[in-house]
């Protein structure tokens, strides 16, 4: 398995175990029932803003991590730059999560049309972004091992 | 499954200019070794620019190494 199948893994795996611990920290902390939009809409603010944060921090540690047991393991140097193979699969895993949080957001917008409780919304909206994360690395993953 | 048209001698090829590695030619022509092993089993078309280069890097004409197979996709 190639570096870049390799970190496509981590990448997905980290993704989801992310993700899966902030909602489980997060979802208890939901403003009781009776609560003002005010602090519904304080609480999803802080729900997607954290998150992406998170994300970002918790991505940028474990790429590091993995070079370094990658180095330690193969004696390989990870590639230091991408070539045009990595473009072609990241633009068809960015089109794949797009596609995705697009559909994620006209569907949280329909459920606004039909008067669901701003919790739907904001569910299927944070739902969407995840599964188009997930999505991407999966494309380049596929990418990868079958070729394009 | 070969997943498109166009296919290479670049495996034989290496094996003849002195058993080069993927990681060697990799890096004679500027990609990661993940593109090299993705062309020689046929899972990647390479750009024009690169088929030159790769070319170049063997010393030989483009279509001594690259070559277009009708019958490839099934």
């Amino acid at each position: 398995m190639t570096y870049q199948e390799k970190r496509s893994i981590v990448t997905l795996i980290s993704t989801i175990l992310i993700f899966a611990a902030y909602c489980l920290y997060m979802y208890p902390r939901y403003p009781e029932q009776g609560a003002e939009l005010s602090e519904l809409l304080h609480y999803w603010g802080a729900f997607v803003l954290v998150l992406m944060l998170i994300s970002i921090i918790a991505h940028i540690v474990i790429s590091i991590v993995f070079n370094i047991i990658y180095r330690m393991t193969t004696g390989e140097k990870e590639p230091g730059f991408t070539d045009e193979l990595d473009r072609i699969i990241e633009l068809r895993a960015h089109r794949t999560s797009f596609l995705l949080f697009i559909l994620g957001f006209l569907c949280a917008m329909g459920s606004l049309v039909l008067e669901q409780p701003l919790y739907i919304m904001f569910d299927i909206l944070i739902a969407a972004g995840f599964l188009a994360d997930v999505s991407g690395s999966i494309t380049k993953l596929y990418h990868y091992r079958r070729g394009i | 499954m070969r997943n498109n048209l166009v296919g290479n001698h670049i495996r034989r090829l290496r094996f003849d200019h002195d058993e080069m590695t993927q990681q060697q030619l990799a890096d004679k022509v500027g990609v990661t070794r993940q593109t090299i092993v993705a062309l020689e089993k046929g899972n990647y078309s390479p750009s024009l620019e690169l088929a030159f280069r790769i070319a170049r890097a063997f010393s030989l004409p483009i279509e001594s190494i690259f070559y277009y197979e009708e019958n490839a996709k099934k």
